[in-house]
């Protein structure tokens, strides 16, 4: 047999370098194709040396694909390694390379989005932003470097995998590791949503819903306050031992609801937008709706 | 500003604009491009502080099989360049900050149509990509692929330069001719926005078996002692937990049992 004609490391490198702009030419016809396609370049020039078959080659990788762009990677791996058998005469015909790629990038962005854009962007992005929102530098650094570290390391070594196990990822992913991962990557999704519902959704109600007031003996008499640092200091105590500083205290609709559970409203709307999102409200709607309830709740002094 | 910090804004905001559509490095994510935008402009630590409320703002904002979300990398970059042009006008800082925050809104509206936009050119594109395959042609794929690139660039950039020039001192009238319901009203709509994010992450993720980690979560970050990293220990251990669970309940109730509940999978083999 001839030498057989293999991809080097430095040839997947590339690829996977290539890989990271497969959205640049993203289109309503076939979505991520010329990305695809310009990614694959590398790999097309060293297996084939032939012009016809060169030109084969890259109008079957512009057909329609479309997935995660991180998740695309392992997709990536197992095309090279059957364009590698292809190259060295095995009978792996279009059908089959178009096949492999159609039948992978559903399931697998099934996987991405939730992993990335709902459980790790929130998570690494809403560290990054309590930092950053006190004006703290690390914040954006944290975010960008772990992101991107975390990024190429998923799609260097997802795109070896997919390329040392071959056709054989297939099977692999449509048993049940695929599903535990996606179920796993819920969990905390879903685990950490509620707790990001609870620290940062805002509302506040201004309304007093009672007003009481305290008993005279009860009340620190500022006017015995001379100045001096012995009468600051009763004052502090007779404030520590939870006497009132004013002549009446008014709890507000928030203070109650809060009594119940911090957040409670922050809860009840983020459902309520669940339910307004699978009404088939578009969200564009429903912030500047939000936008207009803030302005009207100031305006009638409620919020 | 001066010629330099416009040509660094530029710069930050093609950066921006190619990572709306590549989605790779997140340049478009307003903790990078509000930060990058302050740097070059010298007001680090205010943009810093922007970058971390709109940040939270969009954390829910993604972009998921052809469904486009509302657009960050045009959102970030002009009220960056906005909190700027207020800053060199000397308007308050806290004010400066929530009116961005506020004028982000409407601009990833028009970020969405830009997106849309470019979107459908890179037909005719891809269209030049595919007479480039017929004839074999690297080149033409290559080159075409960075046109369509650029051209994502250019839809960020084009806006960014035009803001730019406007005087700072209309933008500071602008701000302070801003009545004071409008940008209170704005920042307590703002506050509630988040929860538009977070409603779609969970539209996407919720099923029978993940409310109740959702209820967890809500329930568990009224400890304020608990940070993020903390929170994000317990999920992960909660996640690892259910799934060990489910499967040993699975198995040794013959595997009959994706019922979700596998505390009632063990009680059923009694």
């Amino acid at each position: 047999m001839a030498e057989k004609i293999t991809l080097s490391k430095k040839d997947r490198m590339k690829v996977c370098w290539r890989h990271q702009f497969l959205q640049g030419s993203w289109n309503y016809e076939r979505m991520q194709n010329g990305g695809w396609c310009y990614s694959i370049i590398p790999a097309i020039k060293k297996l084939y040396s032939n012009k016809e078959d060169q030109i084969a080659a890259l109008k079957r990788h512009m057909e329609f694909y479309n997935t995660h762009p991180y998740v695309s990677s392992p997709v990536m791996g197992v095309t090279l390694a059957m364009e590698e058998e292809r190259a060295n005469g095995a009978q792996i015909d279009d059908v089959a390379i178009q096949g492999v790629k159609v039948g992978m990038m559903g399931p697998l962005a099934g996987v991405g989005d939730p992993a990335f854009w709902f459980t790790m962007r929130p998570i690494l992005g809403a560290l990054g932003a309590s930092f950053a929102m006190s004006g703290n530098i690390l914040g954006p650094i944290l975010f960008f470097v772990l992101w991107n570290v975390i990024r190429y390391a998923f799609m260097w070594y997802t795109q070896e995998f997919g390329y040392k196990v071959g056709t054989s990822i297939t099977n692999d992913l449509s048993g049940g590791l695929l599903g535990k991962i996606t179920q796993g990557a819920s969990i905390l999704g879903m685990f950490i949503i509620g707790a990001l519902v609870q620290r940062w959704v805002s509302i506040s109600l201004t309304p007093i819903v009672s007003t009481v007031e305290n008993d005279a003996v009860n009340i620190i008499d500022f006017s015995k306050f001379d100045g001096t640092g012995e009468a600051l200091k009763s004052i502090l105590q007779q404030y520590d031992s939870g006497m009132f500083l004013y002549d009446t205290t008014s709890t507000s609709l928030q203070a109650n609801l809060d009594s119940l559970i911090p957040g409670l409203l922050a809860v009840c709307l983020t459902l309520f937008i669940c339910w307004l999102l699978k009404k088939n409200v578009s969200p564009i709607v429903i912030i500047i709706g939000l936008f207009i309830v803030g302005i009207v709740g100031v305006l009638l002094n409620i919020m | 500003m001066s010629f330099i910090t416009v040509l660094l804004i530029v710069i930050v905001a093609f950066l921006a604009g190619m990572e709306g559509v590549l989605d790779e490095f997140q340049f478009h994510q307003p903790l990078v491009a509000c930060t990058l935008i302050g740097l070059v402009s010298g007001h680090l630590t205010e943009g810093v502080m922007l970058a971390g409320s709109l940040q939270l703002m969009a954390l829910g904002w993604a972009n998921v099989g052809a469904a486009v979300a509302p657009d960050a990398a045009l959102a970030s970059v002009a009220s960056a360049i906005i909190m700027v042009l207020g800053l060199d006008g000397s308007t308050a800082v806290d004010s400066v900050i929530s009116t961005s925050i506020a004028v982000a809104v409407p601009l990833s509206v028009a970020g969405l149509f830009l997106t849309m936009i470019c979107r459908t050119l890179a037909i005719p594109i891809v269209h030049i990509m595919d007479g480039g395959a017929e004839k074999g042609s690297f080149k033409t794929i290559e080159i075409w692929q960075y046109i369509a690139i650029a051209m994502q660039g250019l839809r960020i950039a084009i806006p960014a330069a035009i803001l730019c020039f406007v005087p700072s001192s209309a933008v500071t009238t602008a701000l302070q001719a801003m009545p004071a319901w409008l940008s209170d009203g704005m920042t307590v709509g703002g506050g509630m926005v988040a929860a538009v994010g977070y409603a779609m992450v969970i539209n996407m993720m919720a099923t029978k078996e993940t409310w109740p980690f959702f209820a967890l979560g809500f329930v568990l970050a009224c400890i304020n002692e608990l940070t993020l990293i903390g929170l994000g220990v317990i999920g992960v251990a909660l996640a690892l937990i259910y799934l060990t669970l489910k499967e040993s309940g699975g198995s040794s109730s013959g595997g009959s049992s994706n019922t979700g509940d596998p505390l009632g999978d063990i009680l059923n083999d009694y």
